[in-house]
């Protein structure tokens, strides 16, 4: 169940493929996974954004991020579970954040990946900076409510 | 005794410092370290506080060593 927090890019393909050859091996209970991919667009609030800096809380981030990792642990039936996230300098495209549940059956895998992201947006201490086009910079506010969006 | 504290994000900007220390006699809630780590300034509306990286309510106490953080709401994922 690791929490990866990481300051350069990465691939989340090549990396889900890594842990599965790797530390999930060849698991045969698993019946279902979930992935739930994060990227940065160029837009926020109407304006055209150039770049993203995410600052975290080193230390309370992991510790947050496996807190919440063993709540849906106890909550669902899972096999595995992964988070990487970013931190630094993040450009239009990049991936930001990569959450993937291992599982038997299917229900599990899609309510605990739900359950983790939406966490993680309100209770996992990072801060995103955006800087625009006209190299104005600005904090993002707030977070939305998942549930909630239309 | 002693508490460190430290502040993230748009908060550190508003408080001009990314840390604290202050030292303190009696037993204070975390709402006394702010009012004397920042001298009594203005909370931002919706700001959050840790212990020891927990998250904890305005009128918890805080021990010494302590790590007291102050930041925005977070804004990740």
């Amino acid at each position: 169940m690791p929490v990866i927090i990481k300051n350069t890019p990465f691939q989340p393909y090549q990396a889900l493929q890594h842990y599965e050859e790797t530390a999930l091996g060849q698991n045969n209970a698993v019946g279902a996974s979930n992935i739930f991919i994060g990227t940065m667009r160029d837009f926020n609030e109407g304006d055209q954004v150039k770049v993203m800096t995410l600052e975290h809380y080193p230390g309370m981030t992991e510790k947050q991020l496996e807190k919440i990792i063993a709540e849906a642990h106890q909550q669902w039936n899972l096999i595995d579970s992964l988070i990487i996230h970013r931190v630094g300098d993040i450009f239009p495209n990049e991936p930001i954040v990569l959450v993937a549940i291992w599982s038997s059956h299917r229900g599990d895998a899609f309510d605990a990946c739900r359950f983790i992201m939406e966490n993680l947006k309100s209770k996992a201490p990072f801060w995103k900076k955006e800087r625009l086009i006209n190299e104005q910079e600005r904090w993002v506010l707030t977070n939305t409510n998942g549930y909630l969006n239309t | 005794m002693s508490i460190k504290i430290r502040y993230f994000a748009s908060l550190k900007d508003y408080i001009g410092r990314s840390e604290d220390e202050i030292s303190y006699e009696n037993v204070l809630t975390v709402t006394e370290v702010w009012q004397q780590a920042t001298q009594n300034k203005v909370k931002p509306q919706n700001t959050l506080v840790s212990v020891n990286m927990d998250y904890v309510s305005w009128d918890d106490l805080v021990n010494d060593r302590d790590e007291v953080a102050f930041f925005p709401p977070v804004t990740g994922g």
